[in-house]
C-alpha cells in the first residue's frame, strides 16, 4: 500500500502540492490534470525521486525520505522520453544493466533479459543498437528495463506522450496486462477507461477521486469551464 | 572507438574475452607508438586488416572506422610532410589511423557490458584510494550513450536552423544543442535515480 500523509511540496517559493492525504491500494490508479498541476511531482514522490517538503510518503511501510533505495527496489518509474532512460548501447545490455547490482550470475541475467525481451516483443532486437529503435520500441525497452527487476509497483509519467497512436496503444495494452500495481500519469484519457480509481489534480490539490468515468467527467468540466461539474 | 557499435558474431575473436582484447589493444598501441617505424605501422595495418577478416568484417568495415578521421588526416598529412617528410607522415598519421581502427575492432567484437565488467575489475584495487569502480564504469557507459544522442540533437538543431533561414548563425546551432544536452543530462540523472542505479 502507498500512503501519502499530509504531503506538501515546494520548488523554491512555488508550492506545487498542498496538503495531500491519500491511500493507494488499487491495482490501477490514474492521475490526470493540466500541465503544471503537480501530477508529475506527485508521481515522483512515489519512488523517492522527490522527497516532500512536509509530510511523508510510505510504500509498504518504507518511508521514501529515509529508505529511498528500498523504495526504489519496490517502485519502478518510467518517463515520457525513453531516450533519457536508455543507458547502454544495445537493447539486451540496457535491460541487463538494471540487474548489475543484484549480484546475479551471468546465466540468470541472460535468462531474465531474454524472457523480458520476448515478453515485450523485443526478442529479435537483443543485439540491436538501442538508439536505432522506433519510439514505441524504445518505450517498450524502457518498460522492460525497469520491469526486469520485478518491482511491486510501476509508476508511469506520461509514457505515451511521444508515441503515435499504434505505439501508444501497444504500450497501453502492455501496461494494462501487467501483474504489477500501476500508477499512470497521463493526458490520454482513453487509457483510463474502466480504471477503478482516477485522481484529478488541480493547482496542487486532489479535486476529484473516484472511478475513471466520474473523474474524467469532472476533469473535462474543469478544463472547459474552470469549474467542476 | 566509442562510436563503434557491437556487431554480433560467433568468430573466435567475438568469443575471446574482453580483458584479453583490451590488453592486446594496449600492447598493440604501445608498440605502434614506441617503435615509430613505417615498417611497424605497415605490419600493424596488415594485422588489423587480418583481424577484421577473421572476425567476418570486410575491407569496407576497416574504411568505415577510418572515415571519421578524414579531416584530421587531411590536416595532418601536409603538416607532417612539411615538418618531417614522408616518413613522418607514415609514422604519425599511420599510427593514428591504425590505432583507431584497431580500437574500433575491439568495440565491434565486444559488448560494452563486457568492457565495463573488465574496467570495474581493473579499477577494484583503486577503491582503497576512493575510486568507485561501478561509478567509473557507469560514467563510461553514459559517455558512450551520449554520442548518438548528441549527434541526433545536432542534426535536429541544424535542420531547425535551416528551417528558420539562419544557416550561417552559429548561435542558432550552438544554443539549442547546449540547452537540449543539459536538459537531456538532467533527465538521464532522474532516470538513473529512478532505476536505483546510484543507490
Amino acid at each position: 500500500m502507498i500512503r501519502i500523509e499530509g504531503v506538501s511540496h515546494r520548488y523554491g517559493e512555488r508550492e506545487v502540492l498542498k496538503d495531500i492525504d491519500l491511500s493507494l491500494v488499487e491495482d490501477r490508479v490514474g492521475v490526470i490534470g493540466a500541465n503544471g498541476s503537480g501530477k508529475s511531482t506527485l508521481a515522483r514522490l512515489l519512488n523517492g525521486l522527490v522527497v516532500p517538503s512536509t509530510g511523508r510518503v510510505l510504500v509498504d511501510g518504507l518511508d521514501t525520505a529515509r529508505d529511498g533505495a528500498g523504495v526504489r527496489r519496490k517502485v519502478a518509474f518510467v518517463f515520457s522520453d525513453p531516450d533519457a532512460q536508455i543507458i547502454m548501447p544495445t537493447v539486451a545490455e540496457d535491460v541487463a544493466f538494471s540487474l548489475r547490482r543484484l549480484g546475479l550470475d551471468k546465466a540468470e541475467v541472460a535468462g531474465r533479459v531474454s524472457d523480458v525481451l520476448v515478453r515485450f516483443g523485443l526478442g529479435g532486437h537483443a543485439d540491436h543498437p538501442a538508439h536505432l529503435l522506433s519510439s514505441g520500441q524504445k518505450q517498450l525497452l524502457a518498460l522492460a528495463s525497469v520491469l526486469v527487476t520485478e518491482p511491486a509497483v510501476l509508476v508511469c509519467d506520461e509514457p505515451t506522450t511521444l508515441l503515435d497512436l499504434r505505439n501508444s496503444r501497444q504500450v497501453a495494452d502492455l501496461i494494462a496486462g501487467l501483474a504489477q500495481r500501476v500508477v499512470l500519469i497521463t493526458h490520454d484519457l482513453d487509457l483510463l477507461h474502466g480504471w477503478a480509481r482516477v485522481l484529478v489534480i488541480d493547482e496542487g490539490q486532489v479535486v476529484a477521486d473516484g472511478p475513471a468515468e466520474q473523474s474524467i467527467a469532472h476533469y473535462r468540466s474543469l478544463m472547459a469551464t474552470g469549474r467542476p461539474c | 572507438m566509442l562510436t563503434s557499435t557491437y556487431q554480433p558474431g560467433t568468430s573466435l575473436l567475438h568469443r575471446c574475452g574482453a580483458g584479453v582484447k583490451l590488453l592486446g589493444l594496449l600492447v598493440f598501441s604501445t608498440l605502434l607508438v614506441g617503435f615509430r617505424s613505417p615498417v611497424v605501422v605497415l605490419v600493424g595495418f596488415v594485422l588489423v586488416v587480418a583481424l577484421y577478416a577473421v572476425a567476418g568484417f570486410g575491407v569496407r568495415a576497416v574504411g568505415g572506422q577510418a572515415w571519421p578521421l578524414r579531416w584530421f588526416v587531411l590536416f595532418l598529412v601536409p603538416f607532417q610532410w612539411w615538418t618531417g617528410g614522408w616518413r613522418m607522415v607514415v609514422v604519425v598519421v599511420g599510427t593514428l589511423v591504425v590505432a583507431v581502427v584497431g580500437a574500433a575492432f575491439v568495440t565491434l567484437t565486444t559488448r560494452v557490458s563486457d568492457l565495463l565488467d573488465v574496467i570495474t575489475r581493473v579499477l577494484e584495487p583503486a577503491r582503497k584510494i576512493g575510486v568507485d569502480p561501478d561509478r567509473a564504469a557507469l560514467l563510461l557507459a553514459l559517455t558512450i550513450r551520449a554520442v548518438p544522442v548528441i549527434a541526433a540533437t545536432l542534426h535536429e538543431a541544424r535542420d531547425a536552423r535551416r528551417a528558420r533561414g539562419l544557416e550561417r548563425s552559429t548561435r542558432a546551432l550552438v544554443t539549442p544543442v547546449v540547452v537540449r544536452t543539459i536538459r537531456h543530462a538532467d533527465r538521464v540523472g532522474d532516470a538513473l535515480a529512478a532505476r536505483g542505479i546510484d543507490d
